[in-house]
């Protein structure tokens, strides 16, 4: 709440000197804006930019220190035998004290109410002093620029520079996130193979990470074999795709080769809201639904129909992914040159016969490489898998019993307790890794197919 | 017989060949057709289900009571209690005792217990919240229509059979005969479900409302369109109007491409160890989530964003540049505004999809079972879709309908702001 006050009061003052820049501007020119170099309001947006900026870092410089302050303060002014303590439990106490401080918590003694209070003043001494810092940069900074400005500054030239700069570190967004994603999964999964090897987390074929979770255990690194997880997740991907395929595929060549417009722009939409359906809502479908329905009929068959079949999970992933293949496909027959189709006519061809022997083979590249991304999308997908899926780890094909997915196993590994040095929640860092390498190469290779076939017409 | 055989013409096997070619042009047409049909069927089923499941969580099941506020039970002042005492008195056992008079007969202690069971334990909330309101009804009493207990609410919504021992029903026989008492007095009746909409998340299906993580999901994809709108619409201005033609332009729309086709669970993995462990922000926080879908959002605004900008043709540009302007002032005072209407539609469907994102908020521990409604976004919350999660995880037959009806609140809002999109893209749309 203070730091929102101090934010306001710091964009008072920036409102303030773009008023005063764009008033100087004017006054250096006495009133005739035709002799300034910038328009009037450039010199009051460099004001503004001198002023504001530089005391934004201060405070962004200051939010990014407190934290690590604050603990070396309040902890190094325990008494010695709280600071005895050993490392996890010294965690705690700290946590303590920030929730006494922070939220009112009753301390639990007296030590801990002391430090409180410590940080308490600590933390408003702190950010006081930041706050008059932050604002006498912004004062001085308004000062220096507004001194500055006459008829020849070039205003619009430094603020289109400072504009610029904006513009290139947002793009570096991206790539940021792209080495963050890299990185923490590959830190996190190198501590993994610290414990557990390599190989025996890539072909070992039991997975029970509960069982790690006591440290006198020591051999229970043979727990960690992922290979049950990924022929879940590609037998329940298998299925998925399976129902998407045909489907998508179909519906796109009906709605691209025979649908009449306005049939067409009623059920594309349409197709397109199986896509915007929270992935949650079928995750809930399928388990409320989907799963008692194929048990019950497979009871009535006399087959053992596990509640958790990957059969549902699959069945409702693949509806999800329907659109996906559909609307990828709809644009790559679209886009075969119509002189194909005619020629096809020409020489008598039905249209299906058109359709199955000269427009499908000409955006077949383009549909495998649709095919692809959808498939990185059923890999990838987590709700329905979480919800419907099971969560123990069978190595079968059968699609009636219940297999777990990688990204059901991530999800179960990091929700609930955590203790962040334990091989159970690193395992799912390392399973991240896995997922992020196939998908990414599952797109860059559907990316590559699409593109290549693309340059063939253009 | 030689003869017959060499009697049928070319002509005529091409027109029986005709035939059959006709024919599997209509199979494959209707084959189109019923995979269409099949597609929209399973929409309409899906959609059918939830609509079925949770239509009747907007209503709940109330008990109306003569309300005895006596002040000795609820143990405050009788002449001049103060607003504390009154906040914090005994209103369970004024329920009790008011459900003890409506049946009198009713004198074991077990028995009794059942019978004060039928009352939801949250319902003294009400009347704590009346009699705070207005102290003068002190010694008073009052018919009072008191939230009922899930099990009742599902025997009387018809979700579980009115027989005791049936499947999912925990109601005795005792307690299905004093339900029938109370229906032919019409004490029993179904109001509208205002704690659905007002409260927080609670373990008793009945008390269970969606507010909080209405606010939660507000907090979220407020940080999220902060964060992520100047961003996706810099990164877009930057790349479609000033970026060289060189291979860190490459780079990074190659990023932003596979960005986009990344799973979302991984975004979850990175706010986890990034957010989390590394800059030590608050779990459970909108602004975590927040930041987390910001990222995951990005790449379609910046996508949208470059899109929109392509449609905007050269000759603006071309005229602006011609009349003095600057390539900033062309691009803030022409080429933005013409391609504003397709940049914020683009937004507000990376948004809705925001709102449904559920897996990353899992990593992010926005899974904490909350019961107070956020104030900010640093405090702990949930969202709407992990609400879903939550409830249909509880074992309840009460959470079915509520999930169902979350799910509802949820679609609403994701269709509101996809019609805001069409509306905002029919409205503006211009062809060159």
């Amino acid at each position: 709440m203070q730091l929102l006050t101090l934010m306001v009061v710091l964009l008072l003052l920036t409102t303030f000197g773009y008023r005063l820049g764009r008033s100087r501007a004017l006054a250096s020119a006495s009133g005739n804006p035709r002799l300034l170099h910038s328009l009037p309001s450039y010199h009051g947006y460099y004001v503004a930019l001198w002023c504001g900026l530089p005391a934004l870092f201060v405070i962004i410089g200051w939010l990014m220190l407190e934290p690590a302050i604050l603990h070396g303060t309040v902890m190094s002014a325990l008494p010695a035998d709280l600071q005895s303590l050993p490392e996890e439990r010294l965690a705690l106490v700290y946590n303590e004290v920030r929730n006494v401080a922070r939220h009112g918590h009753v301390p639990s003694n007296a030590a801990v109410g002391e430090a409180a209070q410590h940080y308490t003043s600590l933390r408003t001494t702190m950010f006081f002093s930041v706050a008059v810092a932050s604002l006498a940069v912004a004062v001085a900074a308004l000062a220096f620029a507004h001194r500055r400005i006459h008829t020849n500054l070039r205003a619009r030239n430094r603020v289109e520079a400072a504009v610029k700069v904006f513009l290139v570190a947002a793009s570096t967004v991206a790539i940021f996130t792209t080495i963050g994603i890299v990185l923490s999964l590959l830190f996190e999964s190198l501590r993994f193979f610290q414990t557990v090897s390599l190989f025996d987390f890539l072909f070992g074929t039991q997975w029970s990470p509960q069982m790690a979770i006591r440290a006198d255990q020591v051999g229970s690194s043979g727990a960690f074999g992922a290979v049950p997880l990924f022929a879940g997740t590609l037998l329940i991907s298998g299925i998925a795709m399976l129902v998407a395929v045909p489907l998508g595929l179909l519906s796109a060549i009906y709605m691209s080769e025979y649908a009449a417009p306005k049939f067409r722009s009623v059920v594309k939409p349409l197709l397109e809201v199986l896509a915007g359906i929270p992935t949650v809502v079928y995750g809930f479908f399928a388990a409320l639904t989907v799963a008692p329905f194929i048990r019950d009929m497979g009871a009535h068959v006399g087959l053992s129909v596990a509640s958790e079949s990957a059969l549902a999970a699959g069945l409702v992933m693949g509806i999800m992914i329907i659109p996906f293949v559909s609307s990828l496909s709809d644009d790559v027959i679209t886009a075969v040159p119509q002189s194909l189709r005619e020629g096809s006519y020409g020489l008598g061809a039905t249209k299906s016969e058109t359709i199955r022997q000269v427009v499908i083979p000409a955006a077949l590249p383009g549909i495998v490489g649709g095919v692809l991304l959808a498939a990185s999308r059923a890999i990838g997908e987590t709700m329905i898998v979480v919800m419907a899926a099971g969560l123990a780890a069978n190595l079968t094909a059968n699609p009636l019993e219940a297999v777990t997915t990688v990204t059901t196993q991530i999800v179960t590994l990091l929700v609930g307790d955590q203790e962040f040095d334990s091989p159970k929640t690193l395992a799912a860092f390392a399973l991240g890794l896995v997922l992020f390498t196939v998908t990414l190469a599952l797109n860059v290779v559907a990316l590559h197919i699409v593109n290549k076939y693309r340059e063939k017409y253009d | 017989m030689v003869e017959k055989a060499i009697a049928v013409t070319p002509a005529q096997a091409a027109a029986s060949r005709l035939k059959q070619r006709y024919a599997a042009e209509r199979r494959f047409k209707a084959l189109g057709i019923s995979a269409i049909v099949l597609a929209l069927g399973f929409l309409a089923l899906l959609l059918i289900t939830i609509l079925s499941n949770g239509l009747t969580a907007f209503v709940q099941t109330n008990i109306r009571v003569d309300v005895t506020l006596d002040a000795e039970t609820l143990g405050v002042d009788p002449v001049k209690p103060s607003a504390d005492a009154l906040a914090a008195a005994n209103y369970g056992q004024v329920i009790k005792n008011a459900m003890y008079k409506a049946f009198p007969t009713v004198e074991s202690r077990p028995e009794r217990r059942q019978l004060a069971a039928l009352v939801s334990s949250g319902a003294d909330v009400g009347l704590r919240k009346m009699l705070v309101a207005n102290p003068s009804l002190l010694g008073s009493t009052q018919s009072v229509w008191l939230v009922a207990d899930d099990d009742v609410d599902m025997a009387m919504k018809g979700h579980i059979t009115r027989t005791a021992g049936a499947e999912g029903s925990r109601l005795t026989d005792a307690q299905l005969g004093w339900l029938d008492a109370l229906e032919k007095k019409g004490d029993v009746a179904k109001k509208f479900n205002t704690a659905l909409f007002t409260v927080g998340d609670s373990r008793e299906p009945e008390q269970a409302g969606l507010w909080g993580a209405v606010v939660g999901s507000f907090f979220s994809l407020s940080i999220t369109l902060l964060v992520c709108f100047p961003l996706g619409v810099a990164t877009a201005v930057y790349l479609e109007e000033f970026a060289p033609k060189n291979r860190w332009t490459d780079l990074i729309e190659v990023n932003i491409n596979n960005l986009a086709a990344v799973p979302s669970v991984v975004f979850g993995l990175l706010g986890l160890a990034i957010f989390l462990n590394f800059f030590g922000f608050p779990r459970s926080a909108p602004l975590v989530g927040g930041l987390v879908l910001a990222l995951i959002s990005l790449p379609t605004i910046i996508i949208a964003g470059r899109a929109a900008m392509k449609a905007v043709p050269p000759s603006i540009r071309e005229a602006a540049l011609g009349l003095g302007a600057s390539k900033l002032q062309m691009v803030t005072d022409h080429v933005l505004p013409l391609s504003m209407p397709g940049i914020l539609t683009g937004t507000i469907l990376g948004m809705a999809h925001a709102l449904g994102e559920t897996a990353p908020l899992l990593m992010i521990g926005m899974v904490a079972f909350i019961v107070d409604i956020p104030a900010s976004p640093l405090d702990p919350s949930a969202v709407l879709p992990v609400q879903v999660y939550l409830w249909a995880d509880s074992p309840e037959r009460a959470f079915v309908e509520r999930t169902s009806a979350a799910i509802m609140v949820l679609l609403f809002f994701l269709g509101m702001m996809n019609v805001v999109a069409i509306l905002l893209r029919k409205k503006f749309e211009r062809r060159w």
